[in-house]
């Protein structure tokens, strides 16, 4: 019936083409046989962009905030990778990014409790005690509810609880204890980029005679 | 979310937060909201880093966070938020054209840093300010406090949604994260503060001293518990706003190249006193009579009563319907229409895309569907005046692209080919929506080849830069000119020009970004007009 005559012609399709306005005879454009190319030729090239005054200071606006934004603390970069072997200098130079610390300031109260980091602050009394009050209070407050009989068995639990947390603390105040080494380190009367880790000297250096060795 | 939406969102959060925050973004955008420990795993970073991350992504508005029901945090990220980052030049240049130089460096400031308080932001811009100024001036916090308020006052910043006020002390364990919320009423209104004070110069010599001395005086001042008088009150920029802003100017525009200047003039007055008033996605404005617009006039247009009504009366017959008659009390009462119109508003870039595309005859044919809304073959070649094969052809590639359809009429219930209608017609929203996808992917692209040129360049570019610091700092010591000029003779001819075409590159890609951002911004405008339904 109507599809018959397969392939004689052009190709019957299912609606009068000639409506659509390819009439008999007109030589369609050749099949596609593969995908469109990736960079097909431009057959106009573009206007050119609006320039004068608002055009260049919008760009050096964008120039100048994409800078910016690189140098505020916002631009989170990786903390440094731990070196295999922690060497005496690394306590001298100035520190790297470090992935538990956080540059800025924001407004805890405004932010979930969970995403709170623990920052290094110089007064250590203040805030590490806070943190196993949090932490033992829901416990507490859980076990309290349920079982007031096993009393005994809640104080083993939290006292282990808490000797975790005093080695925690150990670790953090070790933490401080460091980063404040660094900042006093910062104040001194010494350049620290004369600090000379004293690798150099040792067997490698006795080869030249020559240089004195103090 | 389309693919090229994501992929310019994270490109974007690449280029101006990072790689970290680029990650937690992405897994945040492909997979919806979820918790911090699911997004841990996702992202297989370190849990401090991501966490770091989203407060980042908080502090900025770009991620919200909702509490469930069971108690855990969901945090979601807002994609058309992020998408606002391209546009944040055109809102400091707004806000410098309308509030000089105050009120650009305090957009900025909110825009670098998300939200800030009143009194932390105008410290930074006094001390901003003062350092651009001539040494022995200072400026004064009072001028820039000045800005703040009326910025405020029209709107272009809000206050952000606050922590809850009444302590939770009946539970002991206060919620995972807070509700915050504000009231209409209060988004714009501006704590009394006395800000007294000058902004600080910093010296070069010794900049980080007083870097150091400023955190320490900050560490103090916070250890003895001087919490400033707005604590808690923090201040975002209101996009919505400037968008307003900008579909009046394009508005405005639209009059001024069709009728003349003064009717033009007559438009931006009356948006300009309804701008507080109306609601930002209202399609009319508040009826405005006549005598109150010729009260408002500026100073400079002195036309006469007479005169305004008549421009008022061919406004109100234009067929574009820029402004409507809504009524006759106080000589006449005019809305300004289509002030989020379908009308006028995606007509120029579709048909500049297909002016530059395709040529000025398929603008024309495109034109003509516009205005008819359906045509057939034969009526598009007699209107247009095209011959026929050429009219065949580039309807035919339009519509390979989808800008043009075909629309089926049959005449027997049978539907048969031979006896149905076949008419071209236009569907503007999805020609938009179609554009729009590509506008994403051309930025995208743009971005990605800027990043790419200078990574190509990299090596030049860190070498330029030591020479810069070389230089600057000889001439900081007083160094000769032959001296300065070995230094120069660092980076060899070659090298020069490799930089100078890199330099002209980036630029061009940059400005055709900024280009395609406000193209971006029409459309959007103009679907989310056909979206909302009143």
């Amino acid at each position: 019936m109507a599809g018959r005559g397969r392939g004689r012609g052009r190709g019957q399709m299912t609606f009068n083409v000639e409506a659509v306005g390819i009439g008999k005879g007109d030589a369609l454009p050749p099949a596609t046989l593969q995908p469109s190319p990736l960079f097909p030729a431009l057959e106009r090239r573009a206007a050119p962009l609006p320039g004068g005054e608002e055009g260049e200071y919008m760009l050096a606006l964008k120039q100048e905030l994409r800078r910016a934004m690189r140098g505020l603390p916002y631009f989170v970069k990786p903390g440094a990778p731990r070196r295999d072997i922690e060497r005496y200098s690394d306590k001298y130079q100035l520190s790297s990014p470090v992935d538990s610390a956080i540059d800025w300031n924001p407004d805890w109260r405004r932010l979930p409790r969970e995403l709170k980091i623990r920052v290094r602050r110089p007064r250590k009394g203040k805030t590490v005690p806070l943190v196993p009050k949090q932490r033992v209070s829901p416990d507490k407050e859980e076990t309290i509810k349920k079982l007031e009989s096993l009393e005994k068995k809640e104080e083993e639990v939290t006292s282990e609880e808490e000797e975790e947390k005093e080695e925690e603390e150990e670790g953090k105040e070790e933490e401080e204890e460091e980063y404040d080494e660094e900042e006093h380190e910062e104040e001194t009367d010494y350049v620290l980029s004369y600090f000379d880790n004293g690798e150099s000297f040792g067997p490698d250096s006795d080869d030249n005679g020559d240089e004195a060795v103090y | 979310m389309t693919q090229a939406e994501l992929r310019l969102c994270s490109l974007l959060l690449q280029e101006h937060f990072g790689e970290i925050v680029e990650k937690v973004g992405n897994s945040l955008l492909r997979t919806g909201p979820r918790p911090l420990r699911l997004l841990v795993g996702d992202t297989g970073l370190l849990p401090d880093q991501v966490k770091k991350a989203l407060c980042v992504l908080i502090q900025h508005n770009l991620v919200r966070y909702e509490v469930q029901p069971r108690g855990s945090v969901e945090y979601e990220a807002r994609s058309e938020r992020i998408l606002r980052i391209l546009r944040y030049p055109r809102y400091i240049y707004t806000a410098k054209t309308l509030y000089g130089d105050p009120g650009e460096l305090l957009v900025e400031e909110l825009l670098l840093h998300g939200h800030l308080s009143m009194s932390c932001a105008v410290a930074r811009v006094a001390d901003r300010l003062t350092e651009t100024m001539e040494d022995g001036k200072t400026m004064d916090y009072s001028e820039v406090s000045g800005t703040f308020v009326r910025l405020a006052d029209t709107h272009f910043i809000q206050r952000c949604p606050m922590v809850p006020e009444n302590p939770r002390s009946a539970e002991a364990l206060p919620p995972p994260a807070p509700a915050l919320a504000i009231a209409d009423r209060d988004m714009y209104v501006v704590p009394r503060l006395s800000l007294v004070g000058k902004g600080k110069r910093r010296h070069l010599g010794d900049e980080e001293e007083e870097g150091e001395h400023k955190a320490k005086r900050q560490k103090q001042e916070g250890g003895s518990s001087e919490t400033p008088l707005d604590d808690g009150i923090y201040w975002q920029v209101n996009l919505e706003r400037f968008h307003q802003h900008f579909r009046d100017q394009a508005l405005v525009s639209a009059v001024a190249s069709r009728m003349d200047q003064t009717s033009s003039e007559v438009v931006r007055t009356m948006l300009r006193m309804s701008e507080v008033t109306t609601a930002s996605g209202a399609s009319h404005t508040q009826p405005l009579s006549s005598n109150e617009i010729f009260r408002s006039l500026p100073a400079g247009y002195n036309i006469g009563k007479q005169v305004l009504d008549q421009y008022l009366a061919l406004l109100a017959d234009d067929p574009l319907e820029f402004v409507g008659k809504s009524g006759d009390s106080g000589g006449g009462t005019y809305t300004v229409t289509s002030r989020a119109p379908p009308g006028p508003f995606p007509r120029p870039p579709l048909k500049l895309l297909l002016l530059l595309r395709f040529g000025s005859r398929c603008a024309r044919i495109f034109r003509l569907l516009l205005r008819k809304k359906h045509l057939e073959q034969k009526q598009v070649e007699d209107f247009a005046m095209i011959p026929a094969k050429e009219a065949k052809d580039m309807l035919y590639r339009m519509l390979s692209e989808n800008l043009v359809s075909l629309q089926e009429i049959p005449k027997t219930p049978d539907h048969a080919p031979s006896r149905t209608f076949y008419l071209y017609t236009v569907n503007v929203a999805a020609a938009a929506r179609m554009l729009l996808h590509r506008c994403y992917k051309s930025v995208a692209n743009l971005m990605e080849r800027r990043q790419h040129e200078m990574r190509e360049n990299k090596r030049l570019l860190e070498k330029s830069q030591r020479v810069e610091a070389i230089l600057a700092s000889m001439q900081a010591t007083g160094a000769e000119a032959a001296q300065l000029r070995e230094v120069e003779e660092m980076i060899t001819g070659p090298e020069r020009q490799q930089l100078e075409t890199l330099k002209r590159n980036v630029n061009k890609i940059d400005a055709s970004e900024n280009q395609v951002d406000e193209t971006i911004f029409v459309l959007e405008s103009f679907i989310e007009s056909t979206v909302k339904r009143p």
